[in-house]
């Protein structure tokens, strides 16, 4: 079938059409042409002037870095052994997050697929300043190896891509949330091929209070806040939407004045409330004081932080999520209230003065079906391997057994 | 206080001061009578820990958003007292306010409205000629916000004629048969201001048909100016076309919306939109929602002495709007007026869960 092309824009691609991408050779996991042409774009994009102004594209350079990449390959030891990439990966990325489309991409290389990955149709200068690095890096000699194993395309609504780049692909990556993977879906794919699928998710983060007020500086945690949250409007999935506060009440109670004090000053100089968001923030509050049972919400100076006190933990809270800085928060002596309410759609559990290890424990022993990520604040954005609870290199990898 | 002793007043009589003290009373009695008798309403207050009892000014009266109208059945009395829910128009797709009114909401809304446009032409009843047509107000099962403001108008008329026939389309006949009959005295013309560009005057342009309506005639139109925008059509080509294809020298706009029906805001001879006594019009810094001086931009919120039935009294809207100054308008009313800028933008918001399906097939 040749390929329908009127409607798409190839950013990068070095094959005449791009099912031509289905014959190259699967490669194993890190192969080291991959990790080289990565990290040579991780280099470009460091000595790149107009890059300096993302930090998004320095973290991703960053990612990229060659001692990174061996780290993440080196953490991966004999689990990557006997595997192949699994063919061609085709990665659709959210339209909102401008850097995604380079984590996707580049999971999905180091894997050994090859990749066709649709970066959003907005116009990010993230997509033209990475895409223009990565074509760079692949017109030198030594990345001859990976040269056509890469397309950046974009396309909009109208395009036939999607059914066209679903029938070819071995593995096919939805990001952008619950309605974009229905409408993706009504495209089918191979009978061997799979999806991954980054579905609408759901953030909260737990505090104790008394090691917060003891360990923690408060200018620092509301920076890390602040990137976890505001950063991206607090509309990414790992945001989180809802905090529990461990402690006793006293503590609880300076630990609240400390940590929200700390947080307007930070974000104050630094976020613009538009009045839309404003809206949406005092209709949270509505909605909440009427559906849920003794709401309370303190007094606050602004719309900038948005606080809704809750009595008790229900599984429809999840339902009351609001962009831009508004937040549910719930007291208790530990987590178990917490435990009762997480469903599926729990993601990130971020957290503040609480070890790591304990809490992915109590996660497991409650046995929980959600909350596949447990991170310091700060880090909740931090793109890693694993995500969603996939790993996204053994996933998008097969093995090659032998007995 | 109640309205019907402010019915004694005319609509624009009250200065700032008596009006400030008078709203006050009638809004403090509103808030406790919502409080005490809708759930959802006392949720909210209690949940922001606003007390009916704290009100001393107007601009202390708690708000609540328009949209919470989208998604609550918010009622003050007993089922059984409420004798309509109306709905607003909302284009297609969004979802519509529902609005609970009891006989006595009504008969007020009815009863502020009738006084507000005496104001303007006079207390007797008026040839009426309705630029929409008779469908939006036959069947009452459709009957949204669309047919109550039409149906609300017609008892200020006379022989009540449409312009449009069943299909939206323009029967000249009818206009000019009302037109012959009437020529000489005044007349009343009420319409939905997109409706009447678009089928009424678009299609005297496109047929190249000048009417003649003359000194005598007023017109008075209401409706969201979004599409007209988009057109890039603002209110002073808006008269002007009007004027020079149907002479029609008297246009008057108004603010309403189906949450505040009655107490109208209507645009006065120098172009400005004017709270009377029943209403008053509060701008709120988006940043905090504290109340704005006249000449600052910020989001509009209304105010409305009518609603008993829904705690509609006091509304944060998402148009954002200027108070331009109050009680010295040139036109003599007393009151605030103001102009309005039109909808808030929508956010773009960064963050992976987007609004891609529907960009994206």
């Amino acid at each position: 079938m040749p390929a329908n092309l009127d409607n798409i824009t190839i950013l990068y691609s070095d094959v005449p059409s791009l099912q031509q991408m289905q014959n190259l050779p699967c490669l194993p996991p890190f192969d080291e042409h991959v990790c080289g042409f990565l990290s040579a774009v991780g280099q470009k994009l460091l000595s790149t002037p107009a890059a300096k102004a993302y930090p998004d594209i320095i973290t991703f350079a960053f990612f990229c870095r060659k001692a990174n990449l061996a780290k993440l390959k080196e953490n991966y030891g004999t689990r990557i052994a006997n595997r192949l990439g699994r063919g061609v990966s085709f990665h659709i990325a959210p339209s909102n997050v401008p850097i995604n489309f380079a984590y996707t991409m580049a999971a999905g290389l180091l894997s050994g697929c090859c990749v066709i990955v649709r970066a959003s149709s907005k116009s990010f200068a993230q997509t033209d300043i990475i895409t223009a690095a990565v074509a760079q890096v692949l017109c030198l000699p030594e990345y001859a190896a990976v040269k056509n194993r890469l397309a950046i395309v974009t396309y909009g609504r109208e395009s036939d891509a999607t059914a066209m780049l679903s029938a070819m692909c071995d593995v096919r990556v939805i990001w952008g949330g619950d309605d974009t993977i229905a409408q993706i879906r009504s495209h089918p794919i191979p009978p061997r091929s799979f999806d991954i699928t980054f579905a609408d998710r759901y953030s909260a983060c737990a505090i104790d209070a008394k090691n917060y007020l003891a360990d923690y500086d408060a200018a620092k945690t509301a920076q890390d806040f602040y990137n976890d949250t505001y950063l991206y409007d607090q509309n990414a999935c790992s945001t989180p939407r809802l905090i529990c506060w461990i402690g006793s009440n006293a503590d609880i109670c300076a630990a609240k004045a400390r940590f929200w004090q700390a947080l307007h000053s930070y974000t104050a100089p630094r976020y613009q409330v538009e009045p839309v968001v404003a809206m949406d923030k005092l209709m949270t509050e509505c909605r909440c004081a009427i559906g849920l049972e003794q709401v309370m919400v303190p007094p606050h100076a602004d719309n900038l932080i948005s606080r809704i006190q809750l009595s008790a933990l229900t599984e429809d809270v999840p339902q009351y999520r609001c962009a831009g800085g508004s937040f549910l928060e719930y007291d208790c002596t530990d987590l178990t209230a917490f435990a009762a309410i997480v469903t599926r759609k729990y993601q990130t559990l971020s957290y503040i003065g609480l070890d790591a290890q304990e809490l992915k424990s109590f996660c497991t022993q409650q046995g929980l079906c959600g909350v596949d990520r447990i991170v310091p604040v700060g880090k909740t954005a931090d793109f890693t391997l694993t995500w969603d609870g996939y790993d996204l290199i053994e996933t998008m990898s097969r093995i090659v057994y032998t007995a | 206080m109640t309205i019907q002793k402010m019915l004694e007043y005319t609509p624009y009589e009250l200065e700032a001061q008596a009006k400030q003290k008078l709203l006050t009373d009638m809004f403090t009695q509103l808030t406790e009578h919502h409080y005490q008798n809708c759930p959802e309403y006392k949720k909210i207050l209690d949940a922001l820990d606003k007390k009916p009892s704290a009100i001393n000014s107007v601009e202390s009266v708690p708000f609540i958003p328009v949209r919470l109208f989208k998604e609550y059945l918010l009622t003050s009395v007993p089922a059984d007292k409420i004798t309509r829910t109306m709905t607003s128009s909302g284009t297609t797709g969004q979802q519509v306010s529902r609005i609970s009114l009891d006989a006595e909401t009504s008969k007020n809304q009815q009863r502020v409205l009738s006084k507000i446009i005496a104001s303007y032409i006079g207390a007797q009843r008026l040839p009426l000629l309705i630029l929409d047509s008779k469908t939006v107000v036959k069947d009452r099962k459709l009957f949204g916000a669309r047919g109550a403001g039409i149906m609300g108008f017609t008892i200020y008329g006379r022989d009540v004629t449409y312009a449009l026939d069943e299909n939206m389309q323009l029967d000249l006949n009818a206009v000019n048969d009302f037109l012959d009959k009437y020529r000489d005295g005044p007349i009343l013309l009420f319409g939905y201001t997109f409706m009447i560009w678009q089928h009424f005057y678009l299609k005297l342009k496109e047929q190249g048909i000048t009417l003649n309506f003359g000194e005598n005639t007023t017109l008075f139109h209401v409706g969201g100016w979004k599409k007209l925008v988009e057109l890039k059509v603002d209110n002073e080509t808006y008269k002007t076309e009007l004027l020079r294809q149907c002479h029609i020298t008297r246009v008057y706009n108004y603010y309403g919306m189906a949450e505040q029906l009655g107490s109208i805001f209507v645009e006065c001879e120098c172009g400005h939109l004017h709270a009377s006594i029943f209403s008053d019009i509060i701008i709120r810094n988006p940043y905090d929602f504290s109340p704005m001086p006249n000449g600052e931009k910020g989001l509009m919120e209304v105010m409305s002495v009518l609603p008993t039935s829904y705690p509609g009294h006091a509304i944060l809207t998402e148009d954002e709007g200027i108070v331009l100054g109050e009680d010295d308008c040139a036109c003599g009313r007393k009151g605030k007026y103001f102009k309005i800028l039109g909808r808030v933008k929508n956010a773009e918001l960064r963050g992976c869960s987007d609004t891609y399906a529907s960009k994206f097939r």
